[in-house]
């Protein structure tokens, strides 16, 4: 007679655990396939795709400005940030100098951006790890930034903000007043989340030491962004190839120093802050630029506003030709890489002269940053890989592209 | 560590491998050079081991298709050295009949994925890549969607045709 422990039936045993494509901790739709010994994770194998929508194929059968919207749907937490580094990846293409007061403005626009962007991955963190409430006040001041979007360009979340050369139009009075009131309305409420985050034990207990990483692993795995940031390497693209005007800003660049989930979640914190800085910094000196510049003068391929298109024979003769895709561009290459959200954004463009890219690669951070999840959730427990992956900030958009 | 040109890496590089740097350019001040295949693998293990040059991180990894070259199919390869605050392109062109290339994964982990990206779109098989498989696409897909001859939509549907917008 066979014993109940020898009856195998209560012998340890691996289970397949399917997290994802449409668990509510993945944030978008990619599965995980983990090999579970009780709670602990043996294996794991991600797919992506689910959302690929072949932007690189269609960008070549399009004329450069169709191409913004594509861009706004990669990360679209941060569109703004996409649609700049294009747009500048073509005026570096074309060999276009840009005003000051457009640079300001733009980054204006970018860095409200990656604020809302860190919002939203810091506060998902937070839901991740049981805490709602500081999501619910984030979330409020996301709102306010979308308002800011919304004054400027008239859309909220797929912006298409901007355009070859500069905005559509000029920042309204409106904008600049909401700008300036969120500057001081949003520091106390970011105080108050920090407080409720930075020195909560439970948080901390959730988040130390889990999925560390060292700067050689994020290197290898060519991380950047403040994943790399969080484990001590102080790369950001805005410091060491300075594009727009960014090198007319003082900030500081926070790193951490084991990489795992509670320093990034730190060093996104301090992004924000460094990022409040640079947009008061860029109010101040947008005082001393001539008012109502908001493109260069580059009519052949500045898509001029619809006002002037109705009133203005020039207006309307460039329009048609920009419209169509008879701008002149050299048959060139350019690799242009903004610091966007989650790291490096990079468009690489290879031109032949006509109407649309010959080739336009994205160097998406999220699909780079994404692989070695698996490596950094084996070992570990189940709890833990939900929180690694909320604080890599993977955006299922960027991911497939 | 001492401010150090285009040029100097390419006396470098023409002094470790003679007769391999090709095609050498600078596209919006951006060092590109082509190579063969073979001396591939070797030149960017040297890029990255050589202390005074230290490209140790591997930014970018893609493929572009030129229909009417003689080898058709390019590997881009897009390195950065930290310390010197430099990037640098490479490129490999292969034949179509024999998209063969040796894998960097032994070199940077972070291959992995863009070298499955770039056989799932150009079908360039990566030799001694751990684990090739397609990626954003489906597994049981033929087609390398990326390659020029393969059309944007399905030619047989007719509600799109819009000739006037290049589709």
């Amino acid at each position: 007679m066979t014993t109940f422990l020898e009856d195998k039936a209560l012998q340890k045993d691996i289970t397949t655990l399917n997290l994802g494509p449409t668990h509510p901790a993945t944030h978008g739709v990619f599965q995980n396939v983990l090999k579970m010994d009780g709670e602990r994770i043996v294996s794991a194998d991600p797919t992506i795709g689910y959302i690929h929508r072949a932007f690189e194929k269609i960008a070549e059968h399009r004329p450069f400005y169709q191409i913004t919207p594509l861009t706004d749907r990669l990360n679209y937490c941060s569109a703004p940030i996409n649609n700049m580094g294009w747009h500048m990846t073509v005026e570096k293409m074309l060999g276009l100098e840009l005003p000051k007061r457009v640079d300001y403005l733009r980054v204006i626009v970018m860095e409200l951006s990656r604020i809302a962007d860190h919002l939203i991955c810091n506060g998902i963190l937070g839901v991740d790890s049981g805490a709602y409430s500081g999501f619910l006040y984030l979330f409020e001041e996301r709102e306010k930034i979308y308002d800011i979007f919304e004054e400027i360009c008239g859309a909220r979340l797929t912006t298409n903000v901007g355009r070859i050369g500069g905005f559509e139009r000029d920042f309204s009075d409106k904008a600049f007043d909401r700008i300036r009131q969120f500057l001081k309305e949003f520091p106390p409420v970011m105080k108050d989340f920090e407080k409720l985050f930075n020195r909560n034990r439970i948080f901390i207990d959730r988040c130390t030491g889990v999925s560390p990483i060292t700067v050689e692993q994020a290197l290898g795995y060519s991380w950047t962004g403040p994943l790399l940031r969080a484990a001590g390497l102080d790369y950001d693209v805005r410091v060491l190839e300075p594009y727009s005007s960014y090198d007319d800003f003082e900030f500081e660049v926070p790193v951490g120093t084991s990489g795992d989930c509670y320093d990034r979640f730190i060093v996104r914190n301090e992004e924000i802050w460094q990022s409040l800085r640079i947009i008061e910094q860029a109010l101040e000196k947008l005082k001393k630029e001539p008012e109502g510049l908001f493109h260069a003068h580059v009519p052949e391929f500045y898509l001029p506003p619809k006002q002037e298109v109705y009133n203005n024979m020039e207006a309307l003769i460039y329009h048609f030709k920009i419209v169509m895709g008879e701008i002149e561009n050299p048959a060139t290459e350019v690799y242009h890489a903004v610091e966007g959200a989650n790291g490096e954004l990079g468009f690489y463009l290879v031109t032949d002269g006509g109407r649309s890219p010959f080739r336009l690669h994205f160097r998406r951070p999220s699909f780079i940053n994404y692989q070695a999840y698996p490596d950094l959730i084996i070992g570990g427990l189940l709890s833990d890989a939900i929180l690694t992956m909320s604080s890599m900030n993977v955006i299922a958009g960027e991911l497939d592209a | 560590m001492g401010v150090i040109t285009n040029q100097g890496i390419l006396d470098k590089l023409n002094a470790q491998f003679p007769d391999a740097i090709q095609d050498v350019s600078e596209p919006k001040g951006l060092l590109t050079f082509a190579t063969g295949r073979e001396k591939l693998p070797e030149i960017i293990r040297f890029l990255k081991e050589d202390a005074s040059l230290a490209f140790r991180f591997l930014t970018d990894l893609t493929g572009v298709h030129y229909p009417d070259r003689e080898l058709p199919l390019g590997v881009v390869y897009h390195l950065q050295s930290m310390a010197l605050n430099r990037r640098l392109r490479i490129k490999a062109f292969l034949p179509l009949n024999d998209p063969r290339i040796e894998t960097l994964t032994n070199l940077f982990p972070g291959a992995n994925w863009m070298e499955r990206e770039t056989y799932d779109f150009f079908g360039i098989i990566f030799e001694g890549h751990p684990d090739l498989r397609r990626i954003l696409n489906m597994d049981d897909m033929v087609a390398f969607p990326m390659r020029k001859e393969f059309p944007l939509e399905d030619p047989n549907r007719r509600d799109k045709n819009d000739d006037f917008f290049g589709r």
